[in-house]
């Protein structure tokens, strides 16, 4: 699977997309093939101020649980209710159908220092 | 190790024991006795134990009968001396039981999961808020008075470094039952929990519902407590609650100065993964046949860490056992008739005295002592081998002249009448 161009990338393996004034937010393809078989996961509720690098939620797998760190600041307005149900989208559809919330933006600079997709291919390549 | 505790002496290590009980010499053993003779010694200081006592003490710990079947089952080797069972290859028997266990006290508190068990009841009430808090995001527990008090005190111990906040609510003082308008009225919108407890810790039973109405209006958790397990015999379940604490002593747990015991935490399935503790499964081994595991263990200390759902990691087997063995031999029949049993016990006994409070209770009231301190009665009852009940006023100035009583279906006649001419000395015949 390719990383999309017009994503931002953390090397905790989250992602984000600009959409108007708001970021949405997933993890990476790397990360859920590194956890294995997702069954639950921990989402902020609406309205919650969330920032850049600290925890939003977490992701849990037959493996482990991971915490989900925010690649940029701001509050939440949406979450993807449909993950509390299927929460194996995750593994199937990691960049498209199972984004995780969506922030609106306080600091939209936060994403100059985000990683490109080709940053981030190299830096899992590099990982793994 | 004395100075990291802030302690002078070695003494001061058992300054909780009361003076009575403290040995201040060496034990009076001559040097050089044989086997024969040290084992004689201790066999007759045993005998000086309090037995055949009659006992109308609750409040949390009850005198119920444990059938032998109990002692057998958690004797044998397989039950007594096995280890956590992470590995399912070699522990489908200890699986297998807590997961009876577990299926058990959904039955009896009609919700949908129940945990491997706790450490004891006081200790569920905290857990249970803890949980109340993870899933509202807030920090305030709203805890009712008639919760037992050593139970608050626990939630208060737990609370006093963490990031719980508690504050109570008054009783009605003529009912004994929740006082609604209090509860009401301190109600906010960063409660998480509204903690109850019934029958309550005057016996009561508690209108669970309207409590229920009250914290999910604002958007808390109810959570119910139970320390008398045997009520469910003959009561509601407590289905309006979110969350179910309690206590499981009264299915053939010895009292035994106090634990170990076994508590419980039981839930509805949405709230399942911020439940604490142990939890087995029931899953297909590889041959497809029904098999157990430990399961949602990625929550767990062990595994998470510092991040894990809560601190308990382990849970009380083979105590939990002793009470999943009583429930098997008394089954749902078996358990009505027990709770009818102390259900007219209580109520015989009752009758003859007079009630402090009117709200309905199970097996347990507060009779007033009509002047005479509870303590005194408590004295001129051990002399007939008579254990009184609990005198109030350490935990509740205002009834200071009131003692809880408790029947159970071990109470004979005769020694609820002598409890009678204690409480009522006009009557007393000479």
């Amino acid at each position: 699977m390719t990383y999309p161009e017009n994503f931002r990338y953390t090397k905790e393996h989250e992602w984000v997309r600009v959409e108007g004034d708001l970021g949405v937010i997933g993890i990476t393809n790397h990360a859920q093939q590194e956890l294995g078989d997702i069954v639950y996961v921990d989402l902020p509720k609406p309205g919650t101020v969330v920032e850049q690098g600290k925890s939003l939620g977490s992701v849990e797998s037959v493996k482990a649980v991971s915490d989900i760190y925010s690649p940029v600041s701001g509050e939440v307005v949406e979450v993807n209710e449909s993950l509390g149900q299927s929460p194996e989208q995750l593994n199937q559809d990691p960049h498209g159908t199972a984004w995780l919330v969506k922030i609106r933006l306080s600091a939209p600079d936060q994403l100059k220092g985000l990683l490109s997709a080709a940053d981030y291919q190299a830096y899992v390549g590099a990982e793994s | 190790m004395l100075a990291a505790c802030g302690l002078e002496s070695a003494e001061g290590l058992f300054a909780h024991l009361p003076e009575g009980v403290r040995l201040k010499e060496p034990l009076a053993l001559a040097p050089g006795i044989s086997e024969y003779e040290i084992v004689d010694y201790f066999r007759s200081c045993a005998s000086e134990n309090a037995n055949g006592y009659a006992s109308f003490l609750g409040a949390g710990v009850y005198a119920h009968y444990r059938p032998v079947m109990v002692d057998t089952v958690i004797s044998r080797g397989e039950f007594l001396t096995s280890y956590t069972p992470y590995q399912a290859e070699i522990s489908q028997g200890t699986l297998t039981t807590i997961f009876e266990f577990q299926t058990m006290i959904c039955q009896l508190t009609g919700m949908d999961v129940a945990n491997a068990s706790m450490y004891d009841g006081s200790t569920s009430v905290p857990e249970a808020a803890l949980m109340a808090s993870r899933i509202t995001g807030r920090n305030r527990i709203l805890a009712a008075r008639t919760v037992h008090p050593e139970y608050r005190e626990v939630l208060r111990t737990y609370a006093r470094y963490g990031r719980l906040s508690i504050e109570e609510f008054e009783y009605a003082p003529d009912s004994g039952t929740l006082n609604l308008e209090d509860l009401e009225a301190k109600m906010d919108d960063q409660t998480a929990a509204v903690i109850i407890q019934s029958p309550n810790f005057f016996g009561i039973v508690e209108d669970a519902k309207a409590a229920a109405a009250i914290a999910h209006e604002r958007g808390a958790l109810l959570v119910v407590v139970f320390t008398e397990a045997v009520s469910l015999g003959i009561l509601q379940p407590p289905t309006d609650a979110d969350i179910v604490a309690g206590e499981l002593q009264s299915f053939a747990i010895a009292p035994s100065y106090g634990g170990p015991y076994a508590g419980i935490i039981a839930t509805k399935e949405r709230f399942i993964r911020q439940m604490p503790g142990r939890l087995v499964g029931e899953t297909l081994d590889s041959r497809g046949a029904r098999a157990f595991c430990l399961t949602l263990a990625t929550r767990e200390q062990h595994i998470r860490r510092e991040k894990a759902t809560s601190n308990i990691c382990t849970n009380q087997a083979l105590i939990a056992l002793m009470a999943t063995v009583f429930m098997s031999i008394y089954g749902k029949q078996g358990l009505r008739e027990l709770a009818e049993q102390n259900l007219a016990k209580a109520h015989y006994l009752a009758n003859k005295l007079k009630r402090r409070f009117t709200g309905p209770f199970f097996n347990e009231f507060v009779a007033p002592a009509g002047g005479i301190p509870p303590d005194t009665i408590n004295r001129s009852l051990l002399k007939k081998k008579i254990i009184g009940g609990l005198p109030l006023a350490r935990w509740y100035p205002e009834l200071k002249e009131c003692a809880l009583l408790c029947a159970t279906e071990m109470s004979k006649r005769e020694h609820m009448d002598e409890v009678v001419n204690a409480f009522l000395p006009a009557s007393q015949t000479t």
